[in-house]
């Protein structure tokens, strides 16, 4: 029976509530949104904490998908199963159609959050690989106000963020741009297991031209990771097999994966390059309203 | 701490420790014993339980985060001593070999039929991909989730009982003999 070491449980009934109660508490206390990521961990003692402070009761305030004219607003407490049914997402951002669809199954995206994923950091989380490739930005508040930390900085190694011990994450926006779409490819050993290798791609093009495009890899590094290199070497060239065949080969060559139970560190890099090439393939595709 | 839930559409007040996960809350201080505790690790969804009316893995929710909630469990299914069409469909397809997964499949997919009351194949074992089988009796369950879904819309006739289009003829015998 795996149970975790005695904690004392407290609720949060605002966002203010939960950071002052952070403050007080110090350290020892953990937010904890769906759950499923931080009790399994606390389950196995991998995590103690002596205070969980529950925040699901925010759902109703930080649950939600908020599309505004240059940038789409996602709420911390936001499901899993709400990322994957929401049509605004569908439409402007695919990528998270793709990826909800394969992170665990149906259960524990009813429970999930994308606020719980991001602030976890598991390397081989999928949506904190969806939100590098969408450049988006994080809101954490904490006791003087808000800050906004792009997701290049939010990251600080594996199950570690720039969020402060009486700070909690409470949006998380991605900027919206004209004539772009997305993609995300996964291989993983079974049906909702964490990715052998995930990567996400995102493009913008004008007049057959790509303007901008951006990858994001989880699984092959210390964190979820974007390559910039990707992104200069394909701004103003037309997509071709040939151009999404050297995005690959970039990102195999960037990535950092090492042998585990899911794979050698040869087999990922492979996985890195052909999801690379799949996930702009397909990002390009939906530029031109087609899909594959 | 003192906890309150309203279980199966009573409202109960325990004792209880922070830890205390959701699982062994209904099975041990309930003693709803229905709700199976498997593999301890949100993988097999044995232990799957409503919670608001949407199917969770209860290994992997304390009982306190389930306070001022409400939950259902296999033994709330049955109502007014009538089994709920999704388990006479595992009675007459032999959606169940041992047993073992069978509570958790039933939740799952009886949230299923209440939000798409006509699924393909494809929708059932995407929305049963949480549960693991480990007799791997897949098909006879996918089966008796269709026999559910034309029982509940009335359209069950000779044609799409799936009893009816068995390869193995012992089986549909065997089929045919059940009450």
């Amino acid at each position: 029976m795996q149970v975790p070491v005695p904690f004392d449980y407290e609720r949060a009934t605002s966002v203010e509530h939960a950071i002052g109660l952070l403050a007080r508490l110090g350290p020892s206390a953990r937010l904890v949104a769906g759950g499923h990521s931080l009790l399994p961990m606390m389950k196995l003692r991998l995590a103690n904490f002596e205070y969980l402070i529950d925040i699901n009761d925010l759902h109703n305030k930080l649950g939600y998908v908020k599309v505004e004219p240059t940038q789409i607003r996602i709420g911390a407490m936001t499901r899993h199963r709400e990322l994957l049914e929401s049509p605004e997402l569908l439409r402007s951002f695919p990528i998270f159609h793709d990826a909800e669809r394969v992170i665990a199954d149906p259960l524990v995206r009813n429970r999930g959050t994308i606020g719980g994923s991001l602030c976890q950091a598991d390397p081989s989380e999928d949506l904190c690989a969806v939100c590098t490739t969408l450049d988006a930005s994080c809101v954490i508040r904490g006791l003087d106000g808000e800050r906004v930390v792009r997701m290049a900085d939010f990251y600080r190694g594996p199950y570690e963020t720039a969020v402060g011990d009486a700070e909690m994450l409470t949006e998380v926006r991605f900027p919206l741009r004209p004539h772009g779409s997305s993609a995300y490819e996964k291989v993983g050993r079974r049906v909702g297991d964490w990715a052998v290798v995930s990567c996400g791609a995102a493009v913008w093009m004008d007049d057959g031209v790509i303007t901008d495009a951006r990858v994001g890899l989880a699984a092959v590094g210390p964190n979820t990771t974007g390559i910039p290199a990707i992104s200069q070497a394909l701004r103003g060239r037309p997509p071709s097999q040939d151009l999404y065949a050297e995005a690959g080969a970039i990102a195999a060559d960037y990535c950092t994966p090492v042998t585990d139970q899911r794979g050698s560190a040869e087999y990922k890099r492979h996985l890195a390059a052909e999801l690379t090439r799949r996930a702009m393939r397909r990002a390009v595709a939906r530029v031109h309203g087609r899909e594959l | 701490m003192q906890v309150t839930m309203i279980v199966n559409g009573e409202r109960v007040t325990r004792d209880v420790e922070g830890r205390l996960l959701l699982v062994h809350f209904l099975r041990d201080h309930l003693a709803l014993t229905g709700t199976h505790w498997g593999c301890d690790t949100s993988n097999c969804g044995a232990c799957a339980v409503w919670l608001d009316g949407e199917p969770v893995k209860s290994c992997t929710v304390l009982a306190a985060m389930a306070a001022g909630h409400e939950v259902r469990t296999v033994e709330g299914l049955e109502q007014l001593g009538e089994l709920d069409p999704i388990q006479r469909g595992f009675m007459h397809c032999h959606g169940l070999q041992c047993g073992f997964c069978t509570p958790g499949m039933l939740m799952t997919t009886r949230a299923l039929l209440d939000s798409n009351p006509n699924p393909s194949e494809q929708e059932i074992r995407e929305a049963i991909s949480g549960q693991i089988c480990r007799c791997t009796g897949y098909a006879s369950i996918v089966r008796s989730v269709q026999w559910a879904a034309a029982e509940e819309s009335g359209t069950r006739t000779s044609t799409v009982d799936p009893a009816s289009v068995r390869s193995e003829p012992r089986s549909r015998e065997r089929t045919a003999d059940r009450p």
